[in-house]
């Protein structure tokens, strides 16, 4: 078996989370990489939907960017920025919305504002909430994909950008949100699953070598921990060899 | 019917200081050629619209045009933060920035609503969001037929609207394809517009996906090969990667930001 890295495991773990057949709305970065790596590996079929307008796009190398060419170039159709979000978007049409987090609380509540300081003056000012309030909002359910670390999993995110449970059960349904909300986040250190009863974000799945002490020294609040706690599997030999054979498009286009 | 005129002609007539300026293209044919006239033209006390403020935006807010940012998301793509925007926002350098804040939907709606000369427009959105704590604008309202309450935004109306585009003929027809992104509402949206075009051609000839914007809903269209560097023109260009990546560490220090906009923006003007 090829040595990877966690980032690879990471990538390989998310790209398993998309199902064949379905419609996945994705973001740039870890991703869309992951996305493409499903789509070239066990999910032939996954329609990736990238905000720019392009709606099953078939890049046969890594996008740079959300608007890049080749998304355009081999998409079914290519629409207009308000047409993805009303007609696609929020309607409920894509199952999958695949996102990233600066902070992310134990209810999946995402932050990719501001940290620190207050909203007007921050420590440290963020691009914003691009797409991903109404991908939080409308998509079946959403998978996050995130490094843990005690900057990363907080007790409270300093600025909701993207609601995942709210404050508890019951939040998405009086806020009126109609898609499943954040089902599933992967990290560096392995799987965790909103507990269906508590809304709750729990350790399902260890990557292999991981623990559950690493795990929780990495999470700002008390990590619930699954009794069903599993190992996933390493990351196959061909998932290694088309991960890495996707990477290598991006600096070839550089 | 547009006027074909030169870019700092166009610029000089149609933005002012004071005015609203939204400036669109979503990775895709964003207008660079057209934020360096401005720059160079020294505007002040702008306000800047555009859903992803990116490296022009940047570039606008560290010359010291800006007063204002209405943005959905501010960043360098696929690469990272936009050190001038942070400056503004963190040190009010080189002058103060205020920010309004929304979501992609959000502002797409906004041009929709503004394009259709209506006063705001309705989603799904920002629900349980901390955004509309401080974005005013973001309001709710209760659907006449269902009771069922939904977000309301008030619509968007630049002064002058300025996009980049494959081509135009000479009725000022101007003719894009590719990710076409919000820019036909954001140019409906607006008072005035400006277009800069990689060419003007006798005859548009069709192709698939295009948008095309009659001449008679231009103001002004600007003839700008290579108008999108180091953005890309489908179909004219590639997106320069090596820029994006390389603005990271220019951008990030204040001397060097200074000496790449005298080198690469001011220069030119001697030359203009």
């Amino acid at each position: 078996m090829t040595d990877y890295t966690a980032d690879e495991m990471m990538t390989v773990a998310a790209a398993r989370q998309l199902r064949d057949d379905t419609a996945c709305f994705v973001g740039i970065g870890l991703p869309s990489t992951a996305a493409n790596l499903a789509r070239a590996t066990h999910a032939p079929n996954l329609v990736l939907v990238y905000e720019s307008g392009c709606l099953g796009a078939k890049p046969d190398r890594l996008p740079l960017s959300i608007g890049d060419g080749i998304l355009a170039d081999t998409a079914d159709a290519v629409v207009s920025v308000p047409e993805v979000f009303n007609y696609w978007l929020q309607p409920g049409r894509i199952d999958v919305g695949f996102l990233g987090a600066a902070q992310l609380d134990r209810y999946g509540n995402i932050n990719t504002t501001v940290v620190g300081g207050d909203y007007t003056d921050p420590r440290v000012r963020l691009p914003g909430a691009g797409g991903a309030p109404e991908i939080a909002a409308s998509c079946g359910e959403v998978v996050v994909i995130v490094r843990q670390s005690l900057r990363t999993f907080v007790e409270r995110v300093d600025f909701v950008t993207s609601v995942g449970y709210g404050s508890g059960p019951g939040d998405r349904a009086r806020l009126g949100l109609r898609g499943g909300g954040p089902r599933t986040v992967i990290t560096d250190l392995g799987v965790l699953e909103a507990d269906p009863r508590t809304c709750e974000l729990t350790l399902t799945r260890l990557h292999p070598g991981g623990t559950v002490e690493q795990a929780r020294a990495a999470t700002g609040w008390p990590l619930a921990v699954s009794d069903d706690l599993s190992t996933g599997e390493p990351p196959t030999d061909d998932e290694l060899a088309v991960l890495r054979a996707l990477e290598a498009t991006k600096k070839a286009v550089r | 019917m547009a006027k074909l005129v030169s870019l700092a002609d166009g610029v000089a007539e149609l933005v002012r200081d004071g005015d609203v300026v939204a400036m669109e293209g979503f990775t895709h044919l964003i207008p660079f050629a057209a934020g360096h006239e401005i720059i160079r033209q020294r505007r002040r006390d702008l306000t800047l619209v555009r859903m992803t403020p990116d490296v022009i935006y940047d570039q606008l807010i560290g010359a010291g045009c800006v007063g204002r940012l209405v943005f959905s998301w501010g960043g360098n793509p696929g690469v990272g933060s936009l050190h001038r925007f942070r400056d503004a926002v963190q040190n009010s350098w080189p002058v103060p920035l205020e920010l309004e804040e929304h979501s992609h939907a959000g502002m797409a709606n906004r041009y929709v609503a503004g394009a259709s000369g209506l006063p705001f427009a309705v989603l799904r959105g920002y629900t349980g969001t901390d955004l509309p704590r401080h974005t005013p604008n973001i309001r709710t309202i209760d659907c006449p037929f269902t009771g069922e309450t939904l977000t309301a935004v008030p619509a968007l109306r630049p002064d002058v609207t300025v996009v980049h585009a494959q081509r135009a003929d000479r009725a000022g027809n101007v003719q894009i394809w590719g990710i076409t992104g919000v820019q036909k509402e954001a140019v409906l949206a607006a008072r005035r517009s400006l277009v800069t075009v990689e060419e003007i051609v006798d005859r548009l000839e069709p192709v698939p996906g295009q948008v095309v914007l009659p001449g008679w809903a231009v103001t002004a269209v600007a003839p700008v090969p290579g108008g999108s560097h180091p953005s890309y023109t489908q179909g004219y260009s590639v997106r320069d990667n090596d820029f994006y990546l390389a603005w990271d560490a220019i951008s990030r220090d204040r001397d060097s930001f200074k000496q790449w906009l005298d080198r690469h923006v001011r220069k030119a003007e001697a030359q203009a």
